[in-house]
Order: C-alpha cells, then structure tokens, then sequence
C-alpha cells in the first residue's frame, strides 16, 4: 500500500506549518488559487474546511467564512468538483476538515471513495467521537487510505490522550486551550506547561498543535514542543483583507 | 421493544453524543454523576421539596367536562400551565440547579428560543444565587420583549446570539460554544430533551413527574392508573417526554405526538420535522431534523416560538420511527383556533405551543369510555401579544 503523504511530511526533519481555510471563501472558486499559492509559500500541509451551518467548535472568524462560504453556493459536491485533479499540481498532504453532519448526507463510504480518488489523505471530523469512529468507520476509512486525527485539549484526561493515541495515526490535533478556534495573540505558562507535559508523554502519534495560532510568537511557542502548528483564524482574516496574491506575505511573517 | 434510552445513551438508531473533544470532559462528568447524585435521598428530598412549595405541584388533573361532551370521550388535562412560570420548564431547571450545585458549578448557562427556558433558568438562578447567563437569538430577542425583561428582573444576563439565523439552534451553538470556553466552573442547562447524552435522559427524567402524577391520580379518578392516549405537543419534546415517561413501555398506552406544521407541510414555513426531518447530527445528538439535501441545518416555522426547532430529541424520533408514537402536524391556524376554543370551553388561555396538541381532537377519533389525558403544557401568557394581533381582540 502506497504511503500516506502526511507520514512521509512527518519524516522530513523539520517543523511544520499547517493552514486552516474555509472552502468557498472569500469567493467561491478561490479554493484552488488559495492551495496553489500556499504550497509556493512552503506551507506544509492544508485543512479544507467543508463549510456547515452550525459550526459549533469555532470562534466567529470560522463561523463568518462558514456562513459567507455556503452563501456563495459552496457545498460537498461543489468542493469535491474543484478538487478533482488538484494532485496535478499539489504535492503536499491534504486534510478535509469538517463537521459529521453533511458528510453523513453525502454519505459517509462515498464521502471516502471521493476523497480517495481526489488524494485526500486525512479527516479531521471535531463532533465524531473517538469511540464511533473506531467502532463504526475505521475500517471503512481504512480501506480509502484516509488518516483521521483527533483532537485533545489540556482538560483531556490522560487515560483518554492514550486511547486516542493508541488508535490514531497521522497526527493529534493539540487545542492550544479550553476554547473554540480563534487568534490569541500570546500563549501564557499555562500553554507551555501543556505542551510540555503532553510532550512528556512520548506518544507514538506525532503532535500539532491548533486554536489560538496567530503571529511568528504564537507559532515559536507552538512548536517548541510538538511537530509543528496549524493556523486558521488568523490566515482566514488575512485572505479577506489582503487577498488569495498576498498569501506568501502572510506566510513569510510566520516563519 | 425498549423505548426508553439504553445503557451507551441511545434510543435505538437515535442519540448517543456527537461532540468536539472540547466538551468531552463536561459531558464525560456529567454522564457519570447524574444518576447517582439524582438518586442520593437528600437530592430527592430538595427536589420533591422544591416542587411542592416552589412549583406547585403536584398540578392537578382536570377533568375537561365540556370538551368531553362535545367529543363524546374522557378527556383530561394535566395543568402544567399552573406550574410557577408558567410551563413545564420549570421541573427541569430546578433539577438541574441541584445538579449543578452538587457538582460545584457556580456559572450557570442556558439558551432559549421564545424564552420560556430562559425565565425558568434565571428563575432558579434567582432562588440559588448563582450567576446566569442567558442566550437568545438576536431576531427572537426582538420577537420575545416581555421575556427578556422578565429574566433581567430575575437578575440574569441576556446575550444575543448573532451568528446563522439568530435563532434557537444559533442560540444553543453560543451556548456550547460558552461552555467550551468554560469547562470547569459552568453548567449548561439545557431546556429540552435534545443534546448529547446524558441530556435528553436527564431532562426526561426531571420532567417525568408529569406522568408519575397521573398514574396516582387517574388511580382515583379512572380506577386505573393508565389512559388509553397521551397527547402533547413535540418542538423538541420535553413536556411530551414528562407526560409519556412512565407509558413508553406500557402498549396499553396510545401516544399521540402533535408537531407544528406551521403555513403547511409543503410550504416551506414548517417545523414537522417527522415529516420533513431526516436522520442527521445537531447539536450533539443523533436525530431527525431538517437540512438541506447538502446537509445543512435548515431554519424551521411556527406561529408558535416554542415549536420551532429543527431538530425533535432522540427519544421521539426513536418512537416515530419505531410507529410507537403516532405523529400528527398541526397548521398555525388550526393551532390559533384551539386556543380561542379551549380558552372559550373550559376557561383556559393556553401557550399557543400547547394549543397545538388540542387539534389532535379534529383528526383523531376517541371512543366514549376512552381515557385521553392532554398535557396542558404552558400558559398563554406570553402569547398574549400574538392572539391580539390574530384575532384582532
């Protein structure tokens, strides 16, 4: 079996930077431009956000690009349509993230057949709990090639961070703190201590850590102790006011 | 068939909990305490207490004599409109405020839609002392004056939910949302059966005083202590899950459930969402609820704020798809009438939610010696302003 991208990005020795868009937004044919232009800035690896009505683990930037997203007609059929043949012009792994209730509409084996035979390599699904997915669609994700990451945040018990990691693979998403998504402009010792103790667990799964991530400092403190950082909030503020041309600005003042 | 939830939070296909890892540990304390702390004699002792005196219960059940006579059948009202604010609400509130005391919370959340969930939190609030903020969609902010007043009177803080329709479900996104950012000193009150697990089961078992009541008292009254139909009507379905609670396993009892078809069915201004819902996610649970083909959650319509939720709590969508329960839709119009009907037979002024379920009459036929018990949910209070402009009085 052919290996996943998200391992091999893994494999290289470096940081990572991920980032976070809502497909369908700021305009609705925008989704291919923007992963064009955020592979030449270096990016690493890219969440597509599939828009839903009732986003309920994001802050209000996420919640306004949901909701201007679906206006302007975005939708999972339309995403799947603008994606089908992105693998010729992008090389770096591609997660689709989004919320259970319009992939369950879709349906959830043909949801996996598209992103298979489109060469997605991850799920990241937040209201999908560990226990389902493994009772109910892990095999199924299996069988697609299709990682599916799960999230922790420091009020997550660590008996549960085990189990998550024992049936992880790809990466854990590390919440950066106890709130939906959303630029922070710092990190305080509370984070630090967080990142170290889970640090110090030595999972076997890879660590990136997410929410929260909006400068050079905020990104510095984020990866001293894990692989790498995901930014969403503070990108989707950026594309609005700067556009899909200035991405490789935004990408240059974080590393 | 087991119609009551199982052991892993389900009612059949229905339930279950479908949340970010975020809330984990709130629900996860939650799941763990609530059966044992509502079982622990002294809870029970504060709650039975708080019931009585506070309340007002046990709410009679009234024997509806002329509207008996005209429909040639035994029909009975459980008066959950006597209650303290007005409705049914209340028995979940104050059984979540000892909850949440018993669990060392001392912020309390809650959303509401028409507000009647909202005046009962901030209602409890009030009588514990405990901080309470109250989130309301902004359109229904305007929709609902009287309510918003009522529970700033009552010391709480109303924050407008501004995002999607700024609505009920908007409404209970923030207040997830809330509870997300707070996951340590918070309660969330959820006003209905709908939510992850444990909440549709604990809000059932708060409510089902309701039909624990009747059973003692159609004991006295009927010589049995079982009707032959249970009727309410189902927005998301706590006052109907209170009155089926104790029935839901005994077939000798017929369930009628009576949704808001609000303009009709086919008009696209209706929350029927047994008719028009399909299996799907909101709000943490697994349930029917009505989307768009892409499966986005689609804003619902009723004349009457308390009926119009897109999704209806897993318990009744298991008794829908299981046909235990028979559903019926209602139009606002029909709705209107009966509260001008029941207000003018029996001297009753209902919640126009409430007079949503008195239509059943007009579809469904009842034998003379037959027992039908309505649950005379909510008062018309609040509704006040909306017959005014209807019937033009």
């Amino acid at each position: 079996m052919k290996q996943n991208r998200i391992d091999l990005k893994f494999q290289e020795d470096k940081k990572l930077l991920s980032i976070y868009f809502s497909a369908g937004f700021p305009n609705l044919e925008d989704t291919v431009p923007i992963l064009k232009n955020l592979q030449a800035a270096g990016v690493d690896m890219v969440e597509i956000g599939l828009p839903f009505s009732d986003p309920l683990a994001d802050g209000p930037t996420i919640q306004e690009s949901s909701t201007r997203a679906l206006e302007n007609g975005m939708s999972t059929h339309k995403l799947f349509e603008q994606l089908q043949g992105i693998r010729d012009h992008i090389d770096i792994p591609l997660v689709l993230m989004g919320y259970f209730n319009p992939m369950m509409q879709f349906g959830i084996e043909k949801f996996c057949q598209q992103c298979e035979a489109i060469g997605i390599d991850g799920l990241i699904i937040p209201d999908l709990p560990v226990d389902v997915y493994n009772e109910q669609y892990k095999s199924l994700f299996d069988k697609h090639g299709l990682y599916n990451m799960f999230l922790i945040t420091p009020q997550t018990p660590e008996e549960r961070i085990r189990y998550i990691d024992e049936v992880s693979n790809g990466f854990i998403y590390m919440v950066s703190s106890a709130a939906v998504t959303g630029a922070q402009s710092s990190f305080g010792a509370t984070q630090a201590d967080y990142f170290k103790r889970i640090a110090n667990m030595n999972l076997k799964t890879e660590t990136v850590v997410g929410f929260g991530i909006s400068n050079a400092d905020t990104y510095q403190a984020a990866i001293t102790h894990s692989r790498g950082a995901i930014i969403g909030s503070a990108f989707i503020k950026f594309l609005e006011k700067e556009g899909v041309e200035s991405i490789k600005d935004f990408i240059a003042a974080i590393r | 068939m087991n119609y009551n939830v199982d052991e892993r939070g389900y009612y059949g296909d229905f339930g279950g909990a479908f949340i970010p890892e975020m809330l984990y540990p709130n629900v996860a304390e939650l799941k763990e305490n609530y059966l044992k702390i509502t079982a622990e004699p002294e809870f029970k002792k504060e709650f039975d207490a708080l019931l009585k005196s506070y309340v007002g219960r046990p709410t009679p059940l009234y024997f509806a004599k002329r509207l008996s006579e005209k429909y040639n059948t035994k029909i009975y009202l459980k008066r959950e409109d006597l209650c303290h604010t007005g409705a049914h609400k209340v028995n979940n509130t104050i059984g979540q405020i000892l909850l949440a005391k018993r669990l060392g919370k001392n912020r309390i959340i809650a959303e509401t839609g028409a507000g009647q969930h909202g005046v009962a939190t901030a209602t409890v609030c009030a009588l514990m002392g405990i901080e309470c903020i109250v989130y309301m969609g902004a359109l229904d902010i305007k929709r609902q004056a009287p309510n918003v007043a009522r529970m700033k009177m009552l010391g709480a803080e109303v924050r407008p939910a501004m995002s999607g329709s700024r609505t009920l479900k908007d409404a209970t996104n923030e207040a997830i949302r809330d509870w997300i950012n707070n996951p340590v000193d918070t309660h969330y009150i959820i006003g209905s059966v709908v939510g992850p697990h444990p909440y549709p089961d604990m809000v059932a078992r708060f409510q089902s005083v309701i039909s624990e009541e009747i059973k003692t008292q159609l004991l006295e009254l009927e010589g049995r202590d079982y009707p032959d139909h249970v009727i309410a009507c189902v927005g998301g379905g706590s006052n109907a899950a209170g009155l089926y609670y104790h029935y839901l396993n005994d077939e000798r009892v017929n369930i009628i459930a009576v949704e808001a078809a609000g303009k009709g069915i086919d008009t696209g201004e209706s929350a029927a969402t047994s008719v028009l819902g399909k299996e799907g996610i909101i709000h943490g649970s697994k349930t029917l609820l009505m989307q768009t083909p892409d499966g986005q959650i689609t804003e619902p319509y009723s004349i009457s704020a308390g009926l119009d939720y897109p999704g209806v709590g897993p318990m009744h969508a298991h008794l829908f798809r299981t046909k235990r329960a028979e559903f019926v839709s209602v139009p606002d119009q029909e709705a209107m009438d009966w509260g001008l009907t029941l207000s003018q037979m029996e001297g009753i002024i209902p919640a126009i939610e409430t007079a949503h379920a008195f239509a059943a009459l007009d579809v469904r036929k009842f034998k003379p010696n037959e027992v039908v018990v309505f649950n005379c949910s909510g008062r018309g209070d609040k509704d006040l302003e909306t017959y005014i402009d209807y019937f033009k009085l």
